[in-house]
Protein backbone atom coordinates (compact mmCIF):
# COMPACT_ATOMS: atom_id res chain seq x y z
CA UNK A 1 0.00 0.00 0.00
CA UNK A 2 2.89 2.66 1.01
CA UNK A 3 4.28 1.53 -2.46
CA UNK A 4 1.33 2.27 -4.15
CA UNK A 5 1.02 5.63 -2.73
CA UNK A 6 4.85 6.86 -2.93
CA UNK A 7 4.43 5.37 -6.82
CA UNK A 8 1.51 6.90 -7.24
CA UNK A 9 2.85 10.35 -5.70
CA UNK A 10 5.82 10.06 -7.56
CA UNK A 11 3.64 10.18 -11.01
CA UNK A 12 1.54 13.31 -9.83
CA UNK A 13 4.64 14.80 -9.04
CA UNK A 14 5.93 14.22 -12.50
CA UNK A 15 2.82 15.28 -13.89
CA UNK A 16 2.45 18.43 -12.55
CA UNK A 17 6.42 19.10 -13.19
CA UNK A 18 5.82 18.75 -16.91
CA UNK A 19 2.41 20.22 -16.81
CA UNK A 20 4.41 23.45 -14.97
CA UNK A 21 7.10 23.16 -17.90
CA UNK A 22 5.21 22.71 -20.55
CA UNK A 23 2.64 25.80 -19.59
CA UNK A 24 5.42 27.98 -18.95
CA UNK A 25 8.36 26.91 -20.96
CA UNK A 26 10.62 26.88 -17.46
CA UNK A 27 13.74 28.07 -18.34
CA UNK A 28 16.18 28.18 -15.43
CA UNK A 29 19.66 30.40 -15.33
CA UNK A 30 22.12 29.38 -13.30
CA UNK A 31 23.98 32.63 -13.21
CA UNK A 32 25.57 32.72 -9.67
CA UNK A 33 26.00 28.38 -9.09
CA UNK A 34 25.46 25.14 -10.68
CA UNK A 35 22.87 23.16 -9.49
CA UNK A 36 24.41 20.70 -6.29
CA UNK A 37 23.71 18.46 -3.44
CA UNK A 38 24.79 21.11 -0.95
CA UNK A 39 22.34 21.85 1.72
CA UNK A 40 20.44 25.00 0.45
CA UNK A 41 17.96 27.68 0.79
CA UNK A 42 16.51 28.68 -2.80
CA UNK A 43 14.74 32.28 -1.36
CA UNK A 44 12.33 33.82 -4.65
CA UNK A 45 10.14 36.36 -5.10
CA UNK A 46 6.15 35.20 -4.48
CA UNK A 47 3.87 36.25 -6.85
CA UNK A 48 2.09 33.21 -7.08
CA UNK A 49 0.87 30.00 -5.89
CA UNK A 50 2.64 28.55 -9.03
CA UNK A 51 5.95 29.71 -7.74
CA UNK A 52 7.04 27.11 -5.52
CA UNK A 53 6.01 24.04 -8.07
CA UNK A 54 7.93 25.95 -10.49
CA UNK A 55 11.01 26.40 -8.91
CA UNK A 56 10.98 22.45 -7.68
CA UNK A 57 9.88 21.82 -11.36
CA UNK A 58 13.02 23.56 -12.85
CA UNK A 59 15.54 21.61 -10.93
CA UNK A 60 17.18 18.49 -11.64
CA UNK A 61 14.83 15.49 -10.49
CA UNK A 62 17.49 14.27 -8.27
CA UNK A 63 17.23 17.55 -6.23
CA UNK A 64 14.25 17.57 -5.96
CA UNK A 65 13.73 14.60 -3.98
CA UNK A 66 15.85 16.80 -1.34
CA UNK A 67 14.06 19.95 -2.02
CA UNK A 68 11.07 20.77 0.22
CA UNK A 69 9.30 23.79 0.00
CA UNK A 70 8.33 26.26 2.54
CA UNK A 71 4.45 26.98 2.59
CA UNK A 72 1.55 28.25 4.70
CA UNK A 73 -0.32 26.00 6.24
CA UNK A 74 -3.70 27.93 6.35
CA UNK A 75 -3.50 27.37 2.36
CA UNK A 76 -2.29 24.33 1.99
CA UNK A 77 -4.29 22.46 4.65
CA UNK A 78 -7.86 23.50 4.03
CA UNK A 79 -9.05 20.79 1.97
CA UNK A 80 -8.15 17.29 1.69
CA UNK A 81 -6.98 17.77 -2.04
CA UNK A 82 -4.47 20.37 -1.26
CA UNK A 83 -3.37 18.63 1.88
CA UNK A 84 -2.29 15.60 -0.32
CA UNK A 85 -0.74 17.94 -2.97
CA UNK A 86 1.51 19.74 -0.31
CA UNK A 87 2.41 16.97 1.73
CA UNK A 88 2.18 13.53 -0.12
CA UNK A 89 3.16 15.38 -3.58
CA UNK A 90 5.66 17.84 -2.60
CA UNK A 91 6.48 17.24 0.76
CA UNK A 92 5.78 20.59 2.01
CA UNK A 93 7.21 22.15 5.33
CA UNK A 94 4.10 23.49 6.51
CA UNK A 95 4.28 26.77 8.84
CA UNK A 96 1.32 28.50 10.57
CA UNK A 97 1.08 32.36 9.49
CA UNK A 98 1.90 34.97 11.42
CA UNK A 99 2.86 34.82 15.51
CA UNK A 100 -0.62 32.76 16.16
CA UNK A 101 -0.05 29.65 18.47
CA UNK A 102 2.31 28.83 20.99
CA UNK A 103 6.61 28.06 20.05
CA UNK A 104 8.63 28.84 17.24
CA UNK A 105 6.81 28.77 14.04
CA UNK A 106 10.02 27.99 12.33
CA UNK A 107 10.48 24.66 14.21
CA UNK A 108 9.73 22.24 11.34
CA UNK A 109 11.81 24.59 9.00
CA UNK A 110 14.61 24.20 11.02
CA UNK A 111 14.08 20.60 11.57
CA UNK A 112 13.91 19.66 7.95
CA UNK A 113 17.19 21.71 7.61
CA UNK A 114 18.76 19.65 10.30
CA UNK A 115 17.13 16.02 8.87
CA UNK A 116 19.48 17.71 5.65
CA UNK A 117 17.11 19.02 3.04
CA UNK A 118 16.84 21.66 0.92
CA UNK A 119 14.39 24.28 0.98
CA UNK A 120 12.18 26.57 -1.07
CA UNK A 121 11.63 29.94 1.13
CA UNK A 122 9.66 33.25 -0.03
CA UNK A 123 10.79 35.58 2.59
CA UNK A 124 8.44 38.28 1.74
CA UNK A 125 6.22 35.59 3.73
CA UNK A 126 3.07 36.33 1.20
CA UNK A 127 2.58 37.23 -2.20
CA UNK A 128 3.13 40.21 -3.55
CA UNK A 129 0.75 41.70 -5.71
CA UNK A 130 1.47 45.68 -5.43
CA UNK A 131 3.46 47.45 -8.11
CA UNK A 132 6.82 47.65 -6.67
CA UNK A 133 9.29 44.19 -7.10
CA UNK A 134 9.62 43.14 -4.05
CA UNK A 135 7.76 43.47 0.08
CA UNK A 136 9.99 44.19 2.78
CA UNK A 137 11.35 40.77 3.75
CA UNK A 138 10.39 38.71 7.39
CA UNK A 139 12.89 38.46 9.25
CA UNK A 140 12.11 34.54 9.62
CA UNK A 141 15.45 33.68 6.52
CA UNK A 142 17.55 35.55 9.27
CA UNK A 143 17.00 32.99 12.04
CA UNK A 144 17.37 29.97 9.74
CA UNK A 145 20.27 31.87 8.36
CA UNK A 146 21.87 32.51 12.05
CA UNK A 147 20.15 28.75 13.29
CA UNK A 148 22.48 27.02 9.95
CA UNK A 149 25.91 28.94 9.34
CA UNK A 150 27.02 26.74 6.79
CA UNK A 151 23.50 27.06 4.94
CA UNK A 152 23.65 28.19 1.39
CA UNK A 153 21.19 30.77 0.24
CA UNK A 154 20.42 31.12 -3.31
CA UNK A 155 18.58 34.45 -4.70
CA UNK A 156 16.18 32.99 -7.35
CA UNK A 157 14.38 35.38 -9.20
CA UNK A 158 11.37 34.30 -10.80
CA UNK A 159 9.94 36.14 -13.93
CA UNK A 160 6.60 36.54 -15.58
CA UNK A 161 4.27 33.72 -13.43
CA UNK A 162 2.29 36.06 -11.93
CA UNK A 163 1.54 37.35 -15.94
CA UNK A 164 1.35 33.33 -17.27
CA UNK A 165 -0.85 32.23 -13.89
CA UNK A 166 -2.90 35.34 -12.82
CA UNK A 167 -4.30 35.98 -9.32
CA UNK A 168 -8.15 34.74 -9.05
CA UNK A 169 -8.13 32.87 -12.61
CA UNK A 170 -8.42 29.56 -13.35
CA UNK A 171 -6.87 29.07 -17.08
CA UNK A 172 -2.89 29.78 -17.36
CA UNK A 173 -1.81 31.23 -20.08
CA UNK A 174 1.29 29.62 -22.44
CA UNK A 175 3.87 32.50 -21.18
CA UNK A 176 7.23 32.03 -21.40
CA UNK A 177 8.75 32.23 -17.45
CA UNK A 178 12.17 31.95 -16.77
CA UNK A 179 14.02 31.49 -12.95
CA UNK A 180 17.87 33.13 -12.51
CA UNK A 181 19.38 31.65 -10.13
CA UNK A 182 22.30 33.65 -8.15
CA UNK A 183 25.03 33.10 -5.97
CA UNK A 184 25.06 31.40 -2.49
CA UNK A 185 24.96 34.05 0.19
CA UNK A 186 25.78 32.67 3.73
CA UNK A 187 25.21 34.93 6.90
CA UNK A 188 28.54 36.56 8.09
CA UNK A 189 30.28 36.41 11.73
CA UNK A 190 28.97 39.71 13.34
CA UNK A 191 25.94 40.92 10.55
CA UNK A 192 22.86 42.31 12.01
CA UNK A 193 19.66 41.11 10.66
CA UNK A 194 18.22 44.50 9.40
CA UNK A 195 21.92 44.53 7.14
CA UNK A 196 21.53 40.78 6.40
CA UNK A 197 18.15 40.90 5.01
CA UNK A 198 19.02 44.12 3.03
CA UNK A 199 21.79 42.15 1.11
CA UNK A 200 19.13 39.33 0.45
CA UNK A 201 16.83 41.58 -0.93
CA UNK A 202 19.26 43.39 -3.10
CA UNK A 203 21.24 40.18 -4.22
CA UNK A 204 17.40 38.72 -5.25
CA UNK A 205 16.88 42.41 -6.88
CA UNK A 206 19.98 41.92 -8.95
CA UNK A 207 18.71 38.54 -10.47
CA UNK A 208 15.76 40.34 -11.69
CA UNK A 209 18.14 42.35 -14.14
CA UNK A 210 17.91 40.77 -17.78
CA UNK A 211 21.38 41.91 -18.67
CA UNK A 212 22.83 39.90 -15.92
CA UNK B 1 6.32 11.55 -54.62
CA UNK B 2 9.49 10.64 -56.62
CA UNK B 3 9.58 14.38 -56.36
CA UNK B 4 9.24 14.46 -53.13
CA UNK B 5 11.96 11.95 -52.39
CA UNK B 6 14.09 13.70 -54.76
CA UNK B 7 13.93 16.88 -53.18
CA UNK B 8 14.48 15.17 -49.35
CA UNK B 9 17.28 13.60 -51.00
CA UNK B 10 18.75 16.49 -52.08
CA UNK B 11 18.39 18.42 -48.94
CA UNK B 12 19.54 15.85 -47.11
CA UNK B 13 22.84 15.80 -49.50
CA UNK B 14 22.86 19.66 -48.91
CA UNK B 15 22.53 18.65 -44.72
CA UNK B 16 25.44 16.62 -44.91
CA UNK B 17 27.90 18.63 -46.89
CA UNK B 18 27.16 21.85 -44.57
CA UNK B 19 27.62 19.42 -41.26
CA UNK B 20 31.18 18.04 -43.34
CA UNK B 21 32.02 22.02 -43.89
CA UNK B 22 30.94 22.96 -40.41
CA UNK B 23 33.31 19.75 -38.30
CA UNK B 24 36.16 20.60 -40.98
CA UNK B 25 36.03 24.69 -40.11
CA UNK B 26 35.72 23.24 -36.08
CA UNK B 27 38.56 21.07 -36.12
CA UNK B 28 40.67 23.37 -38.40
CA UNK B 29 39.79 26.58 -36.53
CA UNK B 30 39.42 24.83 -32.84
CA UNK B 31 37.11 27.02 -30.50
CA UNK B 32 35.88 29.50 -32.17
CA UNK B 33 32.64 31.21 -31.62
CA UNK B 34 30.80 32.02 -34.77
CA UNK B 35 31.92 28.13 -35.88
CA UNK B 36 30.52 27.05 -32.86
CA UNK B 37 27.65 29.42 -33.43
CA UNK B 38 27.62 27.58 -37.14
CA UNK B 39 27.30 23.89 -36.40
CA UNK B 40 24.80 24.57 -33.79
CA UNK B 41 22.52 26.19 -36.53
CA UNK B 42 23.24 22.91 -38.40
CA UNK B 43 22.45 20.61 -35.95
CA UNK B 44 19.63 22.63 -35.34
CA UNK B 45 18.91 22.48 -38.73
CA UNK B 46 18.43 18.49 -39.25
CA UNK B 47 15.92 18.83 -36.08
CA UNK B 48 13.73 21.33 -38.48
CA UNK B 49 14.53 19.34 -41.38
CA UNK B 50 13.14 16.08 -40.17
CA UNK B 51 10.43 17.52 -38.40
CA UNK B 52 8.96 19.01 -41.72
CA UNK B 53 9.59 15.53 -43.53
CA UNK B 54 7.58 13.74 -40.98
CA UNK B 55 4.60 16.62 -41.01
CA UNK B 56 4.91 15.78 -45.06
CA UNK B 57 4.62 12.12 -44.74
CA UNK B 58 1.24 12.88 -42.79
CA UNK B 59 -0.05 15.77 -45.76
CA UNK B 60 -2.76 18.01 -44.82
CA UNK B 61 -3.27 17.70 -41.11
CA UNK B 62 0.92 16.83 -40.55
CA UNK B 63 1.60 20.12 -42.24
CA UNK B 64 -1.12 21.92 -40.50
CA UNK B 65 -0.53 20.50 -37.00
CA UNK B 66 3.53 21.34 -37.89
CA UNK B 67 2.50 25.35 -38.36
CA UNK B 68 0.12 25.37 -35.59
CA UNK B 69 2.85 24.31 -33.25
CA UNK B 70 4.78 26.86 -34.51
CA UNK B 71 2.59 29.57 -34.14
CA UNK B 72 2.03 28.44 -30.84
CA UNK B 73 5.51 28.91 -29.83
CA UNK B 74 6.44 32.35 -31.86
CA UNK B 75 2.88 33.67 -30.46
CA UNK B 76 4.22 32.70 -26.79
CA UNK B 77 7.68 34.48 -27.68
CA UNK B 78 6.18 37.59 -28.69
CA UNK B 79 3.04 38.13 -26.34
CA UNK B 80 6.16 37.36 -23.35
CA UNK B 81 7.92 40.38 -24.39
CA UNK B 82 4.70 42.31 -24.84
CA UNK B 83 3.75 44.12 -21.48
CA UNK B 84 0.32 43.35 -21.33
CA UNK B 85 -1.67 44.01 -17.98
CA UNK B 86 -4.46 42.47 -15.55
CA UNK B 87 -6.78 43.33 -17.73
CA UNK B 88 -6.07 41.80 -21.01
CA UNK B 89 -6.03 38.60 -19.49
CA UNK B 90 -9.57 37.18 -21.47
CA UNK B 91 -7.66 38.76 -24.76
CA UNK B 92 -4.71 36.67 -24.09
CA UNK B 93 -7.40 33.67 -23.20
CA UNK B 94 -8.90 34.32 -26.55
CA UNK B 95 -5.83 34.85 -28.37
CA UNK B 96 -3.85 31.45 -27.13
CA UNK B 97 -7.21 28.85 -26.54
CA UNK B 98 -9.47 30.25 -29.39
CA UNK B 99 -7.68 32.38 -32.39
CA UNK B 100 -4.84 29.83 -32.92
CA UNK B 101 -6.91 26.62 -32.67
CA UNK B 102 -9.93 28.64 -34.91
CA UNK B 103 -7.58 29.59 -37.44
CA UNK B 104 -5.70 26.27 -38.12
CA UNK B 105 -8.96 24.46 -37.99
CA UNK B 106 -10.47 26.60 -40.53
CA UNK B 107 -8.03 25.55 -43.26
CA UNK B 108 -8.58 21.86 -41.88
CA UNK B 109 -12.01 22.57 -42.85
CA UNK B 110 -11.08 24.53 -46.02
CA UNK B 111 -13.05 27.69 -45.18
CA UNK B 112 -11.41 30.14 -46.86
CA UNK B 113 -13.83 33.01 -46.61
CA UNK B 114 -13.44 33.06 -42.79
CA UNK B 115 -9.88 31.64 -42.52
CA UNK B 116 -8.89 35.38 -44.58
CA UNK B 117 -10.68 37.67 -41.68
CA UNK B 118 -11.34 35.79 -38.24
CA UNK B 119 -7.89 37.73 -37.21
CA UNK B 120 -7.47 40.85 -39.48
CA UNK B 121 -11.43 41.81 -38.94
CA UNK B 122 -13.37 39.63 -36.08
CA UNK B 123 -10.47 39.50 -33.73
CA UNK B 124 -9.64 43.07 -34.11
CA UNK B 125 -12.48 43.73 -32.83
CA UNK B 126 -12.74 41.50 -30.09
CA UNK B 127 -9.63 42.40 -28.62
CA UNK B 128 -10.09 45.57 -28.00
CA UNK B 129 -13.43 44.96 -26.98
CA UNK B 130 -12.19 42.17 -24.34
CA UNK B 131 -9.27 44.06 -22.69
CA UNK B 132 -12.13 47.17 -22.12
CA UNK B 133 -13.66 44.96 -19.64
CA UNK B 134 -11.18 44.90 -17.46
CA UNK B 135 -11.71 48.64 -16.67
CA UNK B 136 -7.65 49.32 -17.27
CA UNK B 137 -6.99 52.42 -19.30
CA UNK B 138 -3.26 52.41 -18.92
CA UNK B 139 -1.68 51.95 -22.03
CA UNK B 140 -5.03 50.56 -23.50
CA UNK B 141 -4.40 51.33 -27.26
CA UNK B 142 -0.66 50.25 -26.99
CA UNK B 143 -1.86 46.73 -25.27
CA UNK B 144 -4.38 46.24 -28.02
CA UNK B 145 -2.33 47.05 -30.72
CA UNK B 146 0.75 45.21 -29.87
CA UNK B 147 -1.37 41.43 -29.30
CA UNK B 148 -3.21 42.21 -32.57
CA UNK B 149 0.16 42.49 -33.99
CA UNK B 150 1.22 39.37 -32.42
CA UNK B 151 -1.94 37.19 -33.29
CA UNK B 152 -1.24 38.85 -37.25
CA UNK B 153 2.70 37.68 -37.36
CA UNK B 154 2.44 34.97 -35.22
CA UNK B 155 -0.93 33.17 -35.89
CA UNK B 156 -2.13 34.70 -39.28
CA UNK B 157 0.97 34.90 -41.55
CA UNK B 158 2.31 31.47 -40.42
CA UNK B 159 -0.80 29.85 -41.29
CA UNK B 160 -0.92 30.84 -44.76
CA UNK B 161 1.95 28.09 -45.36
CA UNK B 162 -0.45 25.69 -45.11
CA UNK B 163 -3.05 27.34 -46.46
CA UNK B 164 -1.56 26.67 -49.90
CA UNK B 165 -2.72 23.17 -49.22
CA UNK B 166 -6.09 24.24 -49.94
CA UNK B 167 -5.15 25.68 -53.66
CA UNK B 168 -7.02 23.95 -55.88
CA UNK B 169 -4.32 24.28 -59.43
CA UNK B 170 -5.49 23.14 -62.54
CA UNK B 171 -2.77 20.35 -63.83
CA UNK B 172 -0.92 20.31 -60.34
CA UNK B 173 -3.93 17.91 -58.41
CA UNK B 174 -2.44 16.91 -55.11
CA UNK B 175 1.60 18.34 -55.40
CA UNK B 176 0.60 21.33 -53.13
CA UNK B 177 2.87 20.05 -50.56
CA UNK B 178 5.36 21.00 -53.15
CA UNK B 179 4.38 24.39 -53.16
CA UNK B 180 4.96 24.82 -49.49
CA UNK B 181 8.70 22.96 -49.81
CA UNK B 182 9.55 25.19 -52.73
CA UNK B 183 8.48 27.91 -50.27
CA UNK B 184 10.33 27.42 -47.29
CA UNK B 185 13.31 26.07 -48.85
CA UNK B 186 13.73 29.35 -50.99
CA UNK B 187 13.19 31.83 -48.37
CA UNK B 188 15.13 29.76 -45.74
CA UNK B 189 18.03 28.99 -48.12
CA UNK B 190 18.36 32.45 -48.81
CA UNK B 191 18.25 33.23 -45.06
CA UNK B 192 21.37 30.80 -44.74
CA UNK B 193 22.77 31.83 -48.01
CA UNK B 194 22.43 35.78 -46.67
CA UNK B 195 24.19 34.70 -43.41
CA UNK B 196 27.16 32.85 -45.39
CA UNK B 197 27.61 35.60 -47.96
CA UNK B 198 27.98 38.14 -45.19
CA UNK B 199 30.30 36.33 -43.23
CA UNK B 200 32.52 35.60 -45.89
CA UNK B 201 32.75 39.14 -47.87
CA UNK B 202 29.99 41.12 -45.84
CA UNK B 203 31.70 44.68 -45.78
CA UNK B 204 29.04 47.59 -46.22
CA UNK B 205 26.47 47.22 -43.59
CA UNK B 206 22.73 47.58 -44.86
CA UNK B 207 20.73 49.05 -42.18
CA UNK B 208 23.39 49.43 -38.93
CA UNK B 209 21.10 50.77 -36.29
CA UNK B 210 18.29 48.36 -36.96
CA UNK B 211 20.41 45.73 -37.58
CA UNK B 212 24.04 45.39 -37.65
CA UNK B 213 24.84 41.94 -38.96
CA UNK B 214 23.43 42.44 -42.34
CA UNK B 215 25.65 43.44 -45.02
CA UNK B 216 24.95 44.40 -49.04
CA UNK B 217 27.16 41.81 -49.90
CA UNK B 218 24.97 39.07 -47.63
CA UNK B 219 22.04 40.65 -49.07
CA UNK B 220 22.80 40.93 -52.73
CA UNK B 221 24.67 37.38 -53.17
CA UNK B 222 22.13 35.44 -50.81
CA UNK B 223 18.84 36.82 -52.54
CA UNK B 224 20.68 36.30 -56.18
CA UNK B 225 21.75 32.94 -55.40
CA UNK B 226 18.56 32.01 -53.63
CA UNK B 227 16.33 33.41 -56.47
CA UNK B 228 18.91 31.20 -58.53
CA UNK B 229 17.99 27.96 -57.16
CA UNK B 230 14.07 29.00 -56.83
CA UNK B 231 14.05 29.14 -60.50
CA UNK B 232 16.01 25.95 -60.66
CA UNK B 233 13.69 24.47 -58.53
CA UNK B 234 10.66 25.99 -60.93
CA UNK B 235 9.89 21.36 -62.08
CA UNK B 236 8.34 21.17 -58.20
CA UNK B 237 6.26 24.01 -58.77
CA UNK B 238 3.42 25.29 -61.22
CA UNK B 239 5.37 28.34 -62.64
CA UNK B 240 7.61 28.31 -65.81
CA UNK B 241 11.49 28.80 -64.83
CA UNK B 242 11.09 32.33 -65.28
CA UNK B 243 8.16 33.04 -62.99
CA UNK B 244 9.47 30.98 -60.43
CA UNK B 245 12.65 33.25 -60.45
CA UNK B 246 10.31 36.63 -60.28
CA UNK B 247 8.38 35.23 -57.35
CA UNK B 248 12.22 33.64 -55.78
CA UNK B 249 13.07 37.28 -56.13
CA UNK B 250 10.02 38.47 -54.46
CA UNK B 251 9.74 35.96 -51.40
CA UNK B 252 13.31 36.66 -50.76
CA UNK B 253 12.99 40.38 -50.71
CA UNK B 254 9.92 40.04 -48.40
CA UNK B 255 11.99 37.72 -46.37
CA UNK B 256 14.65 39.95 -46.01
CA UNK B 257 12.22 42.31 -44.90
CA UNK B 258 10.83 40.54 -42.79
CA UNK B 259 13.74 40.20 -40.78
CA UNK B 260 14.72 43.20 -40.73
CA UNK B 261 11.24 44.55 -39.21
CA UNK B 262 11.58 42.03 -36.63
CA UNK B 263 14.69 43.34 -35.94
CA UNK B 264 13.71 46.53 -35.45
CA UNK B 265 11.18 45.47 -33.25
CA UNK B 266 13.56 43.27 -30.64
CA UNK B 267 16.34 46.45 -30.89
CA UNK B 268 13.14 48.80 -29.70
CA UNK B 269 12.70 46.00 -26.57
CA UNK B 270 16.34 46.06 -25.67
CA UNK B 271 16.39 41.99 -26.68
CA UNK B 272 18.90 39.98 -29.01
CA UNK B 273 16.70 37.02 -29.43
CA UNK B 274 12.97 36.18 -29.21
CA UNK B 275 13.71 33.21 -26.82
CA UNK B 276 15.92 30.09 -26.75
CA UNK B 277 14.13 27.18 -27.71
CA UNK B 278 16.37 26.35 -31.14
CA UNK B 279 20.12 26.16 -30.41
CA UNK B 280 22.44 28.34 -32.37
CA UNK B 281 19.45 30.65 -33.92
CA UNK B 282 17.24 31.61 -30.63
CA UNK B 283 13.76 31.42 -30.57
CA UNK B 284 11.12 30.14 -33.22
CA UNK B 285 10.48 33.77 -34.69
CA UNK B 286 13.68 34.56 -35.13
CA UNK B 287 13.86 31.64 -37.13
CA UNK B 288 10.30 32.12 -39.29
CA UNK B 289 10.89 35.83 -39.45
CA UNK B 290 11.48 35.59 -43.08
CA UNK B 291 8.73 33.16 -43.90
CA UNK B 292 6.25 35.30 -41.71
CA UNK B 293 6.71 38.15 -44.50
CA UNK B 294 6.85 36.23 -47.43
CA UNK B 295 3.93 33.58 -46.96
CA UNK B 296 1.06 35.57 -46.98
CA UNK B 297 2.67 37.02 -49.53
CA UNK B 298 3.21 34.32 -51.87
CA UNK B 299 -0.27 32.55 -50.88
CA UNK B 300 -2.09 35.08 -52.44
CA UNK B 301 0.15 35.28 -55.28
CA UNK B 302 -0.18 32.07 -56.12
CA UNK B 303 -4.67 32.12 -55.42
CA UNK B 304 -4.62 35.21 -57.79
CA UNK B 305 -2.53 33.89 -60.68
CA UNK B 306 -2.61 30.25 -60.47
CA UNK B 307 -5.83 29.14 -58.45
Amino acid sequence: MNMLIGWLTGLIANCITLAARFITGARAIWLGCHASHNRRLYFANHSSHGDFVLLWASLPALLRKRTRPVAGAEYWQNTALKRFISQRVFNAVLVPRGSQGAGNPLAPVQQALADGDSLIFFPEGTRNLSESPLLPFKSGIYHLAHACPDLELIPVWITNLNRAMPKGRYLPLPLLCTLRFGAPIKLQDEETKVAFLERLRLALLAMSREDV
Amino acid sequence: MNQTLWLFAGIGLLMVLATLVGKLLAWRKGNDAVIANLNARINAWWVMVFAIGIAFMFGLYGVILLFFLVSFYALREFLTLTPTRDSDYLALVAAFYFALPAQYLLIAIHWYGMFSILIPVYLFLLMPILSSLGGDTTHYLERTAKVQWGLMIAVYCVSTVPALMTLNIEGYEGRNLMLIAWLIFVVQLSDVLQYCCGKLFGKHKVAPKLSPSKTLEGLIGGVLLATMLGAGLYWITPFTPWQAALIALLVNLLGFAGGLVMSTIKRDQGIKDWGHMIEGHGGMLDRIDSVCFAAPVFFHVVRYWWA
